[in-house]
Formats: C-alpha cells, structure tokens, sequence
C-alpha cells in the first residue's frame, strides 16, 4: 500500500514535470528514485484540459457542416481543418478560437480575406461549418493522427553483438530474458525497460558507524544530513549523518544502466530493440 | 508641508509603523538589495546577492526559527497561524458557491516592503506581518479556468499590487487593505493564454508577460500603472510581413504561431534603459512542419528592449530552431564585473538546454559558451557566434532518441543567483534522460505540446551547480545524495559570504558560496520557493516558502 502509494507520488511529480512551464519539483519526496520511467503518451492529458472545451452542436448541424466543409474549404484548409493547399490551420486561427457560432467566420468567408476569394454561403451555412470546425477538440497534448505503426528500425543481427558486448555479463536470452519480448509486447515498452529496467531489487544501503559497526538494509531515503535504512526486520532507522561520518554506501541496482545512458547511440539502441523483440 | 508632517505624527500615535503598510518607494529596485524585497527578483539586477551580513559564515550555525505562518487559498480563506481573516473575493467566473479552502503552493517570488510581505499562488494573494508572520488579508480570484502550473509573484508599485492570474487577468490591489482597484485583460484566454508571470514596476510601466501551449505568439506588454491601459506591446515573433526575423520561419502564418511566450520576468538595466528577458520556446514544440523551419527568431532568445518604447535593441537566441519546449525564460543577471582583464557590463544566463551564456549586456555581443549539463547530448556543433546548433538526431523520432536533457530541462525556472565575491553564478540543474518519441508523422506536424510521446528514464543526479562567468566552466557543484534527481527550488547570495538553497529532500541549507561546504540546514520537508532576505528592526530575516507555509528565521 505504501509503496504503492510511493510510485503514484512519483509518477505523479514526473509527469507533471513533462510541461512547458515546469512547476515546482516536488522534490522533496524524489531521491531515492524508485521508478524513473514515465509516460506521456502522444495526445490527450496536459494543461489544455485546464480549458473549457466547446459544447458540441447536435449531431445533425455538425454533418450539414461537414458536408458543405467537404465542398468549400476542403481543398485549402484540410478535411481536418489543419491547413492544406495553401490554407492555414483553422483550429488554432485566432479568428477561429475566438469565433462562437460562425459570426466572424462569416465575415471572412463571405467576404473573402487575403488570396481567400469571397463564397456565396448564407450566415446559416457558415453557421453549420462554424459548428463543424468548433466540433474539433483543441488544447492540451494535441491528440496524434498519424501513429507510426512500428517502432523497429534497427538491425536484430547487429543488436545481438551490441547485446554480447554491453549486456551479456549480467543477463542471457535463455536464462533471465527468456521470453521478455513476449512480457514486453509493446516494442516501446520493450525499449524504455531495457534501457531503465522496473527494478525489482531495491536500493540499498550500507552503514559503517566510526566504531565499525555496519548497518545494512534497504534505502528509505538519503540527503546530506540523515540517511534512513529499513533493516530485515522491517524497521526503519535514521542515523545522522556529518560530512563523511558514518561512511554512507549507496547499492543502486540500476547502476549499470544508469552509467551506461551516456554512452548509448541511438542506432545501437534501435538495434538492441530489433533483437530483444526475437526472445518471443 | 506642516500638515503633512502632522498627519503622518497622528498616523504614528494611533498605529505602530508595523501594521500601516506604507507605499513602495519607486527607487528602491534600483539600489542594491539590502533591507527589503522590493521585486521579483530582490533588484533590477536578478543577482539575488543582498548586501546584509548580520548573518554570516561566523554566526549561521546559530540561525533560528523566528516565526512560520500557513495560508491557504480558495474563498474559504483564512490561515491557521493567526489569520482568519476574511477573504476579498474578486473574479469574473460566476459564482459557483464557494469551495472552501484548499491546499497553498507559493512557488514565486515574496514582496517585503515597510514591514509587510506580498505572496501570491495561483488565484490567491496575502499580505503577511513580516515580524511575526500573522496575516493582515487575503485576496482571491474565481477564476474561468486556465493552467494553474503556477504564479511567479506579485509586482508592486506605490501602493498599488499586481497580480496575473490563470484566466490572464492583471489585477490591481491596494496593499493597504487587499481591495481589488480594478482588473484588466491582458490576454486572450479564448485562445488558451494562461498567464503566470510576476509583474515588474518600472518607471511608469507594469510590465507583464504570459504562457501559451497553442501555437500562439508571446509578447511583453507595457501597462500603466494606475489604469492598466496598454502603453506598448512587443512581440516575440514575427506578426506582419517585413517583421525583422520572418526569413527564419517558413511562412508568416508559422511566424504567427511560433509562440516565444514570456513568462519569468527580465531584468533592467537603468544605464541604458534596457529590460533584457528571455522568451521561450517555439511551437509547436516537437514537431518540425515546413511552417516553422528555421531558427524561428526571437523565440529560445535573450532580448533586450528599452522600456520606453518597447522597440529592441538587440537579441541573441542561445536555442536556435528549439524541438524541446526548452524555453529560454530563465533570468538573465546582469554584473558588471572584470572580463579577461578589461571591466565590462554582462548579462549571464544558464539555459534550460544545459548551457551556460555570457553576452555584453550594452550590444548583444556574445562573450562565453559553457556546457554546465554534462549529459547533455544533443548539440551537433558550437557555431562561430556560440550557439549550440542541434543535432537533428535528437529530435522526437519515431523508433525513438535518447536525449539528455529531459523536458524539464537541465535548469527551469528556479531563480539563479551570483555573487561579486565569488564571481560564480549559482543555480539548480538536473542530469535527466528521455526517449522521445514521434508519434505524429503529419508532415504539418501537431499542434502545441503533442506529436511525441516523452519516456524519463532518469537521471545521473541532481545539483547545486556553481559556474564561473569569465569561462563558462563549472567551478564546483554539489551533487544531492540518493539515485534520484530533479530541480532545486532557487538560489539566494548575501554578503555574509552565505549561498541559500533548498535542497532535493525539503531542507534549507547555507552554503560556503566558495566551494560548496555546507554550512548550516533546517528540514522543513519542502522548500518551493528561492530563498530570500529581508532586515527589519535590526534583524536580519531569511524567508522561504515550503508548499503552503512561511518560514522565517534570524538570529536572537
């Protein structure tokens, strides 16, 4: 429950940091990192949520101002509306944003702006395709249309070697890593977790007091002036720390991976992935 | 004049001076800062160097609680530490009853002036005794809507306080008594402004900025001070055709919706009249459509405009072509200090990409380029002007790019600081790595922040780094314990040769600004805020602000 807890804080103080205007960290509760990997998917979420959206017009207007859309302003501004031949994006136009139920629409379409030539529609019409347009959502994570339909790239003959050399001292693809592409069907999951594993072995640490008395156990947390440990019996102690005294060792089971982040080239990680997705 | 004098005696006799907040004195930013706190950043400068030394190296150890006060905001007010007072209500969202109180995060900048403190989040102001911490009131916004991410401040003049609110509001209050004078629309919120910054008192000018995650362009913008009304307006990107920096976009309509929105305040030079900010990054932010291509001018730049007219005098975009959302809002500081030999006027920056800028603050002229993130991987090449040009691989790409700095970037905006007697620029950064991902192959790309889809991975730790203008090599840093990493909240100098900052884990520390050495800490769980000082009655305070409470502490 706890720790359950602990990863939705985390989750949560990541994501939040994934925006343009970073808030404050809430840092307080960050080291020890228990879950690094966080997910912003490619649409929806985000700060626009944080604006009223535009109630949609029924159904029927909608469909009248699809279809006159499809006639009239298809060509230059996109059947989505997002620009075309010639035609800028109509959803984020300012007109647009600010137009409520094609009154400022009109004033454009009927009488023409720029290379834009004047188009004999009524206000009713205008209406409808107003209603068409404003049926689009707008704002936060714009929502992506055209997905990639697979993330592999790389060369799986070339990631075997790149595997021999930077991962086979620790895992083996008939032993640990047996079937991990069948555990990570996703090839993007598959990606994030071989470069940042979900670590199932916490970090823990090693206390030795000036006596030579060692305390060892799992970390809680650390800063400059106190560290806190949970030994085997569960309990947690918190032994103040002055500078170096006692000697504080951190046991990060990710270290490996997190060192070897700087060195990575983003081939050889593609590659890797092409062959990681071979251990069904 | 006699009248004057007797007036102001009978104001003395009934109040003590501590509970009659009395006007700003408009010179006082101008000097160096010292007894009170009278801008976002302390002074004009953004040094955020005070010159008390009541606390210092020699007597830190000994830096005790004064006194700690918890606000809270929404319409149900009142604060547990001696507030309850009530709350003014102002807004143009309708009343939807009242939701009581809710949770405080002051995250900005804290006025002191004549014994008072101004703070502000998201839709809420106060006004606290900055003796004893009780509230003197409390000021809140209904608000339509809008990113509440969060309010870097109030700005002040006169009498008179300013506030920006989500829905892009600036609200004027009397700081005698919290009363709302009027509110002014500064942006439109129809087209998804949100408006954050805290407004800076200039002359006869408020100067305010905003946000934006649509595509739609910044701006500064001039208002007067006892109107509101739009003295000038300047825009951070191309608007009509012949707008200086429209070639470095592929078309107007791009340029239109290129962003560069402003949201730290900038700093003023009074010599020449300058306000020099940064602007942020381009939009939309991830994606590359033939619109945008280009280095996109003025957004990811230092620019400096005379606060008269609002025209610029120079720029230099240390992101040129931005595929990030690593805006370049971060303050510039301005020093005036020896460069290789000769004393030259400089303003230093170190970006949210992870390196560090020293320009001639008179020209533009750049001076230094220094990589203070050694994570960061995504620079091609330091071009001949010292700009770091991309390397196209580290965009967002389908199959996916690790890329160091993460979103939240190398640095943000948590105040910087310098000190003269180190020379040394002092601020929180971060060794985080994504994988991006394209997710949007639309050749006309997305629209604000989407298109990709961003995986952290962590980080190789945390930092208080120190660097050294004259080179742009880091000095010193110090890393914070644990296998985690992130942000620290800001960065205070005094002439008591002290460096204050809130550490990862919620302590507040003071450090030897030389070398790093910790010198003295308190746990307070959180700290969200820069550290700041401020000297009342012979004493010298030391404020921060953790979440939704004050703290103050000083020497007995």
């Amino acid at each position: 429950m706890g720790k359950r807890v602990l990863s939705l804080l985390a989750t949560c103080a990541l994501a939040m940091a994934v925006r343009a205007q970073t808030p404050a960290q809430s840092s307080a509760q960050a080291p020890p990192q228990t879950r690094p990997a966080t997910t912003v998917r490619g649409g929806g979420g985000g700060f626009g949520d944080e604006f009223p959206q535009r109630e949609k017009a029924d159904q029927a207007t909608v469909d009248r101002g699809k279809a006159l859309y499809g006639v009239q302003c298809n060509f230059c501004h996109g059947s989505d509306a997002r620009g075309g031949e010639g035609g800028p994006n109509l959803l984020r136009s300012d007109l647009v944003l600010n137009d409520k139920n094609g009154e400022s629409i009109a004033q454009v379409v009927q009488n023409g702006r720029g290379e834009m030539p004047p188009i004999n529609l009524t206000n009713q019409q205008v209406s409808d395709i107003a209603a068409y347009i404003h049926s689009f959502r707008v704002g936060g994570y714009d929502i992506s249309r055209m997905t990639p339909p697979s993330i592999l790239v790389g060369d799986a003959a070339a990631g075997e070697k790149a595997f021999q050399a930077r991962c086979a001292g620790c895992h083996s693809p008939t032993g640990d890593l047996k079937g991990v592409a069948s555990k990570y069907s996703n090839p993007k999951r598959l990606q994030n977790t071989f470069l940042m594993p979900r670590s199932g072995t916490p970090t823990t640490v090693t206390v030795t007091m000036p006596g030579g008395q060692r305390l060892e156990g799992r970390l809680i947390r650390i800063d400059d002036f106190t560290v806190t440990l949970a030994g085997a019996d569960g309990l947690q102690r918190t032994i103040r720390r002055d500078g170096d005294t006692p000697k504080v060792e951190i046991h990060d089971p990710l270290k490996p991976h997190r060192d070897m982040l700087p060195t990575y080239s983003d081939t050889e990680i593609h590659n890797l992935t092409s062959y990681l997705v071979t251990l069904k | 004049m006699t009248k004057l004098v007797l007036i102001s005696l009978t104001a003395l006799s009934i109040f003590p001076p501590a509970l009659v907040a009395q006007p700003l004195d408009p010179t006082s930013p101008f000097k160096a800062l010292g007894d009170s706190w009278p801008t976002y950043a302390g002074d004009y400068s953004s040094k955020r160097y005070s010159s008390l030394k009541q606390v210092n190296q020699s007597n830190v150890k000994n830096l005790t609680l004064a006194w700690v006060s918890r606000v809270s905001a929404g319409a149900g007010g009142g604060g547990r530490f001696g507030g309850g007072v009530p709350t003014i209500v102002g807004g143009e969202a309708p009343d939807a009853g009242s939701s009581g109180a809710q949770t405080a995060n002051v995250r900005g900048s804290i006025l002191e002036v004549n014994g008072v403190l101004y703070l502000s989040a998201p839709d809420n102001a106060w006004a606290v005794d900055a003796r004893d911490g009780h509230q003197l009131w409390h000021y809140f916004w209904r608000t339509k809507g809008g990113t509440h991410i969060g309010n870097r401040g109030l700005g002040m003049w006169g009498n008179w306080l300013y506030l920006e609110t989500p829905d892009d509001y600036l609200v004027c209050l009397d700081a005698r008594t919290g009363k709302e004078r009027w509110h002014k629309e500064i942006a439109n919120f129809n087209q998804q402004y949100f408006s954050t910054m805290a407004p800076i008192a200039i002359g006869n000018h408020i100067l305010i900025g905003t946000g934006n995650d649509l595509d739609e362009p910044g701006y500064v913008q001039a208002r007067d001070p006892e109107t509101g009304d739009v003295q000038w307006t300047f825009y951070t990107v191309p608007m009509k055709a012949g707008d200086a920096g429209l070639e470095t976009w592929g078309s107007l309509d791009g340029a239109r919706h290129g962003a560069g929105n402003v949201w730290i305040p900038g700093s003023y030079d009074p010599e020449t009249h300058l306000y020099i900010f940064g602007t942020g990054n381009p939009s939309p932010a991830y994606t590359n459509p033939p619109s945008r291509s280009g280095d996109n001018l003025f957004t990811c730049s230092i620019v400096a405009i005379d606060v008269d007219t609002g025209k610029m005098a120079w720029y230099y975009q240390v992101n040129p072509h931005d595929t990030h959302d690593w805006d370049s809002t971060e303050t510039p500081i301005l020093v005036d200090g020896d460069f290789h030999g000769k004393p030259r006027k400089m303003v230093l920056h170190a970006d949210r990409n992870g390196y560090f800028f020293t320009l001639d603050r008179l020209t533009g002229e750049h001076l230094v380029t220094g990589k203070f993130s050694e994570a960061a991987n995504w620079v091609k090449e330091i071009n001949a002007n010292g700009q770091p040009i991309r390397n196209p691989e580290k965009d967002s790409t389908v199959a996916g790019s690790l890329t160091s700095p993460d979103n939240g970037g190398a640095t943000n905006w948590p105040p910087p600081s310098y000190s003269p007697d180190t020379g040394l620029f002092y601020v929180p950064t971060n060794e985080a790595y994504s994988e991006y991902y394209l997710t949007e192959t639309d050749p006309r790309g997305a629209m604000g922040l989407g298109g990709k889809e961003e995986d952290g991975l962590g980080t190789l730790g945390g930092y208080l780094t120190a660097i050294d203008y004259k080179t742009g090599k880091v000095a010193w840093r110090h890393r914070y314990p644990g296998t985690g990493g992130n942000l620290g909240s800001g960065m205070l100098t005094t002439a008591g040769k002290l460096l204050f900052a809130g550490d990862l884990a919620g302590n507040l520390v003071a450090y030897d600004p030389g070398d790093g050495r910790i010198l003295w800490h308190s746990h307070l769980g959180q700290v969200s805020n820069a550290p700041e000082t401020y000297m009342l009655d012979g004493h010298q305070y030391i404020l921060v602000a953790a979440g939704d409470s004050l703290f103050a502490f000083t020497l007995y």
